[in-house]
């Protein structure tokens, strides 16, 4: 029974960060790389994969040491940790795939300054043990990188009529310029919040409907009868 | 003061903590950046002469010139102050030579603010013909599907292909090329083309002068 | 003379930090409830970015040439400590500055907007002055762009507006008309 109740706390813990409390949309951390380098789906994942890789490591190595960190430094120590990952990951992209770390240019460095991250050992990796904190750093990136492949996706196809650099659309495609410049990133994500908030508003009616039919139900069948 | 129930660390505890952990991030920091180091700089050395040999058709190999005092010398790694470096990473340009070693033209960084930002680019000169033999955008971050035309517009990109610097590059509108020092903007694009004709004219001023006396030192 | 001015209206408005860069989101979005207390802490950050500026020059010039790996670490620890150094002494000195500035000073220590104009002042490679015209720039961009949105949201909030709207998204789509106006300082400098 107890076996049952932790894998299901695995799950839990695991399965939150991608929709429940999804970084990007339900929580709204973590905007400044969401919305600067979402201009095409490759850079998304690429700024995905790399905020994942700061996340999950500083994450086990917080937990880790969870215990010998003194509480009066720890913020420190947490900075001093990502700042190391991060430097890490910026200079592995720059020496194989220059590309792509030139197209990202200095947002690469600005996951330092993630408030997503530093918020998770803060909440989570500090007071959990290794596989806890790995399970939950793992779900919040993956919720990230969701979050940030749906609007590169929806930047690129509208703006550049392409998805992965393969055009969609053919030749007489009009691109929506305006989508993978800067009040794009607003304007898509403002949209995307638009619609999952009208979707959990639309989900209430429908559930007050129903509660609402079972309660009467009686008189209505009643009245149909009379 | 807060009376707190745990005794709090001595101050030697933490700062000991934030010593070891700066120490081990200093250790994981070096050697990255000692493995991935050489690998960047071929990269940059790579992409550097990409550029050099797209805007000086036929160059098989180039040296790097610098400034000392108002003449340019061909760079050489060791002897230089720091005054010296710093400038020289500033400001440099790159001679080209063809199998024969025989000078084919000069490779001129530079950068001039276009619609956005600053746009970089890179411009092949023949001294002996006075004409420029070739333009690349670097770096821009020019409106795509507008600006961004400067790269893309083969029209436009045509005119550097023998582009005559006497007596000076001047701008016309599109349709209205009669000269070959005429450079036409593109439609749409209108100041992002003369941003990049600014850079060429500004290159031209810059270094013409100075590329004739090294070029008749050289003779 | 010339440069100078281009860097400084380059960064306030063309290159808007927060409307075309998305840098210090996070004041943006959550101190922008009344004009008062958003211009309060668009002059703090001004104030930081100038500190900023003055850090990173120094720690550029004498230190990062020979370890370049160590600039995130050390921007991010010197940026930090030298603002909560300078937040003492301007309490000590002057009680007034610090309480319209104070409160905001360790919300933006280590914001993006902050990070990321040493970042970009160093991949520029500016130097002192250029450093610091680059640093009112901004702040003054940032101050605008906080200034703008707090008058939009203080007339949303008499508005009658859906209830779906409300919220982060409607924050959101109005910056995104705010970066698309912004949009129109592009090409300022063109003259001819």
């Amino acid at each position: 029974m107890e076996h049952l109740n932790e894998s299901k706390r695995y799950h839990d813990e695991f399965v939150k960060g991608i929709w429940k409390e999804n970084p990007v949309f339900i929580a709204v951390l973590g905007l400044c790389p969401a919305l600067a380098v979402s201009n095409t789906a490759i850079n998304s994942l690429a700024m995905a994969a790399a905020t994942m890789f700061v996340l999950i490591c500083s994450s086990i190595l917080v937990s880790i040491f969870r215990n010998v960190i003194p509480k009066e430094v720890r913020i420190t120590s947490f900075v001093i940790i990502i700042a190391t990952f991060v430097t890490v990951a910026d200079f592995t992209l720059q020496a194989f795939v220059p590309k792509i770390h030139k197209d990202l240019g200095a947002f690469i460095a600005l996951i330092v300054v993630n408030c997503l991250i530093l918020g998770r050992q803060e909440a989570f990796a500090f007071k959990n043990n290794v596989k806890l904190a790995a399970v939950d750093a793992l779900g919040m990136s993956l919720g990230f990188g969701f979050a940030l492949f749906c609007l590169g996706a929806i930047r690129e196809i509208l703006g550049n009529g392409s998805l992965f650099d393969v055009h969609l659309f053919g030749p007489h495609f009009e691109p929506w310029v305006i989508m993978i410049l800067p009040p794009g990133g607003f304007l898509s994500l403002g949209f995307l919040l638009l619609f999952f908030n009208w979707f959990k508003v639309r989900q209430q009616q429908v559930k007050a409907k129903q509660e609402h039919i079972e309660q009467f139900n009686p008189i209505i069948s009643l009245n149909s009868k009379g | 003061m807060e009376l707190s129930q745990e005794s709090s660390p001595s101050p030697l505890r933490l700062i000991m903590t934030l010593g070891i952990a700066g120490f081990f991030s200093g250790l994981v920091l070096v050697s990255v950046y000692l493995s991935t180091l050489p690998i960047i700089e071929a990269n940059k050395a790579a992409a550097l002469k990409e550029a050099v040999f797209l805007v000086v058709p036929g160059c098989k190999s180039f040296k790097t010139l610098v400034m000392r005092g108002k003449k340019l010398v061909v760079q050489t790694n060791e002897g230089n102050t720091k005054q010296e470096k710093k400038k020289d990473a500033a400001e440099k340009i790159f001679v080209c030579y063809d199998d024969t070693d025989k000078i084919i033209g000069f490779a001129i960084p530079g950068g001039e603010p276009g619609f956005q930002d600053l746009i970089k680019g890179i411009l092949g000169y023949n001294a002996d013909q006075k004409i420029i033999i070739g333009f690349e955008v670097l770096e821009s971050r020019e409106t795509p599907g507008l600006g961004d035309k400067i790269m893309k517009d083969d029209t436009f990109r045509a005119n550097f292909k023998a582009l005559a610097v006497e007596p000076e590059i001047t701008v016309v509108k599109p349709g209205t090329r009669e000269a070959n020092h005429e450079v036409e903007t593109i439609t749409g694009a209108t100041i992002s083309s003369k941003a990049v004709i600014r850079l060429l004219q500004k290159s031209m001023t810059r270094w013409r002068p100075v590329i004739a006396d090294w070029v008749a030192s050289q003779n | 003379m010339d440069n100078l001015f281009w860097i400084f209206i380059s960064a306030m408005v063309i290159n808007n930090f927060t409307l075309s860069y998305f840098l210090g989101l996070c004041p943006f979005f959550g101190v922008s409830n009344k004009i008062a207390t958003a211009f309060r802490m668009g002059l703090a950050n001004i104030f930081v970015l100038v500190i900023t500026a003055l850090c990173s020059w120094v720690l550029n010039t004498f230190i990062l040439l020979h370890a370049p790996y160590l600039r995130l670490i050390s921007f991010i620890i010197v940026i930090a400590s030298s603002v909560q150094f300078v937040e003492m002494a301007v309490k000590k000195l002057s009680p007034a500055l610090f309480k319209a500035l104070g409160i905001f000073l360790p919300l933006i220590t280590t914001n993006c907007a902050i990070l990321g104009f040493a970042l970009f002042a160093t991949n520029k490679g500016y130097g002192l002055i250029e450093g610091l015209i680059y640093a009112l720039g901004a702040g003054a961009g940032l101050t605008l762009a906080l200034v703008i949105m707090a008058g939009i949201r203080e007339e949303t909030k008499i508005l009658d507006i859906p209830e779906v709207i409300q919220g982060t998204a409607l924050n959101m789509i109005i910056a995104g008309i705010l970066s698309m106006a912004f949009m129109g300082f592009a090409g300022l400098f063109i003259t001819s």
